[in-house]
């Protein structure tokens, strides 16, 4: 099963744009990262840009409606994921246990959603979701 | 945390460790039979201690510590004298007396090597090929033997017994725990890399029970070659074996339809193909490639896999490409199931005539005598060419002849649709 590893760094809502992490924690985090690869349960990872960087857009009423970061009513935001194969909750668990983070930093744990995790009317309803899915940037082909 | 949870944790634990663990501790005893005791034994201590005491910051290094204690005691034991084991003992207590940083480095930086030593050691050609499989999934991919036997179909004591009859050879024939040098390499290699391929293909097409596919054991094999490509990256067939693999998988969810039956490679919904994987086995076959030199039966594999993951459409394959690589691969390694896999695509380019002629030609090879794949084909072809009297006797034929009960179900379907336009068009 798959498992996306989500960092959320706390003070990340309000970090300002350009913001890096030094490079001794980069370094310590090189290792860690190197360890996923070594065994073999690294599928991706990524780090973001700060919020402040980024947009918001939100649905109320029906229409969309873009708000420019930073965010003053987010209380935490994601900096980062890992998405790791492995056989069980318990070792996604574990694996973020060894993860060299920092004291304001907190990895939430969350099961990639597989078609075969629903049940069969809802597989229909999203049978044209895999298309999408192909069509978008990540059907991209090298 | 409960009693279940810590036990959950221990297990983990043990999943992420136990190959590490092994393999540095038949560095130091020399016999991974024993190594794989002492693995063991540490997690029994674990299971005792930890739920009381809590799960130590480095679980793994606590395992090791544990682990190494119980060697030195046993060598100490089993040898007392013999002065090549004292001097081992010796040095590991020297490195004991390091700080616990230290040791953590030098178990670090040994490790690679002896993982690769283990793969090597477990996949060694002294064993029989199912003895191999279970070795290395027991000893590299943590699997109890329980799993092992649910995989393949085998009572639980047959595969205990594979594993020690398998440590017993081991100790006999003196194999010794090292990465072969020189000429002997490649073969050496060909050896594990067919074990993981093996393991691979036992979940991606079983070959016998209800299920078409057993998807953990495609992930286990995954893992041991994503592992493997970690260790050994100058080696290009490495790459391409996963290459292969992750483009393979990353048809898993289409090839099986919504009752379980297999989907072919040119019916199958590719908007559900995995797009990670995709990417990813385009990857290692880069890697493979950038290496240099003539592509191996792998990466040529690989390469063929990856004409189809590169077409949006069934009607965009590169089929001419194919058939080049099938060349290069019946040059290679020359297998009537080449041949048979190259007269499909050799159909496509030129016509199911021209491709029925060389399948024509295979149906008198001994080898492929119980392979229903065969007729399989040559129904497919026949059918094509609106001859379904014949194709629908070659897919009773190959229905007889697969033991997968999922597999059998689409021949005969496939059988009876033959039929059905006989008798329609029966006046």
């Amino acid at each position: 099963m798959r498992f996306m590893m989500l960092m959320i760094p706390k003070g990340y809502e309000k970090a300002a744009p350009g913001a890096m992490p030094d490079a001794k924690a980069v370094a310590a985090m090189m290792k860690y990262n190197e360890s996923l690869q070594k065994a073999g349960v690294l599928l991706a990872l990524d780090g973001l840009h700060p919020p402040s960087v980024g947009a918001r857009v939100s649905f109320s009423g029906g229409k969309p409606k873009v708000t420019d970061g930073p965010f003053a009513e987010a209380k935490e935001v994601l900096g980062g994921y890992w998405m790791i194969q492995v056989k069980s909750k318990d070792e996604a668990i574990e694996w973020a246990k060894r993860c060299p983070a920092s004291d304001n930093e907190v990895i939430e744990i969350r099961q990639v959603q597989e078609m075969s995790d629903f049940p069969p009317d809802v597989q229909k309803a999203a049978a044209g979701f895999p298309e999408l899915q192909a069509k978008s940037g990540q059907g991209r082909r090298s | 945390m409960t009693a279940t949870d810590t036990h959950r944790a221990i297990d983990a634990v043990f999943r992420i460790e136990s190959a590490r663990l092994i393999a540095g501790l038949a560095r130091i005893v020399r016999d991974v039979g024993v190594a794989e005791e002492l693995a063991q034994d540490a997690l029994v201590a674990a299971l005792e201690r930890w739920p009381a005491a809590g799960i130590p910051d480095n679980p793994g290094a606590w395992l090791m510590a544990t682990a190494k204690h119980r060697a030195i005691d046993l060598l100490r034991r089993r040898t007392l004298l013999e002065r090549k084991h004292e001097e081992i003992g010796r040095q590991i207590e020297a490195r004991q007396e390091q700080t616990a940083a230290d040791l953590d480095d030098a178990i670090e930086a040994d490790v690679g090597d002896d993982l690769l030593r283990l793969i090597f050691t477990a996949c060694h050609p002294v064993f029989s090929s199912e003895a191999r499989v279970a070795l290395t999934l027991r000893l590299l991919g943590g699997l109890t033997t329980e799993e092992i036997a649910r995989a393949f179909l085998v009572p639980e004591p047959t595969v205990a017994q594979r594993i020690v009859r398998a440590k017993r050879t081991l100790a006999e024939a003196r194999v010794p725990f090292e990465v072969p040098r020189g000429r002997e390499l490649a073969a050496r290699l060909s050896s594990v890399l067919e074990v993981l391929y093996l393991v691979f293909n036992e979940g991606y097409s079983a070959t016998a029970g209800d299920d078409w596919m057993r998807p953990a054991l495609c992930e286990d094999a995954l893992r041991l070659g994503r592992i493997l490509a970690e260790l050994a990256p100058k080696e290009p067939e490495v790459h391409g074996l996963v290459a292969l693999m992750e483009i393979q998988a990353s048809r898993s969810a289409a090839r099986v339809g919504p009752s379980g039956e297999p989907v072919l490679l040119l019916d199958q919904n590719r908007a559900r193909w995995d797009q990670l994987l995709i990417r990813r086995g385009l990857a290692a076959l880069e890697r493979a490639e950038e290496l240099g030199g003539a592509l191996g039966p792998y990466a040529l594999q690989a390469a063929i896999a990856a004409c189809h993951a590169r077409a949006l459409t069934p009607e965009e394959t590169n089929w001419a490409r194919i058939v080049a690589l099938y060349d290069a691969l019946a040059r290679l390694a020359p297998s009537p199931v080449v041949d048979l896999n190259r007269a499909v695509a050799v159909a496509m380019t030129s016509g199911p005539a021209a491709g029925l002629e060389l399948v024509d030609a295979l149906t008198s090879e001994p080898s492929l005598k119980g392979y229903h794949l065969l007729p399989s084909v040559r129904g497919d072809l026949l059918a094509k060419l609106g001859r379904f009297e014949e194709a629908g006797a070659e897919f009773e034929r190959a229905a007889a002849l697969t033991r997968n009960a999922r597999e059998r179900a689409l021949l005969l379907e496939r059988a009876a649709a033959c039929r059905q336009v006989i008798s329609r068009s029966a006046p």
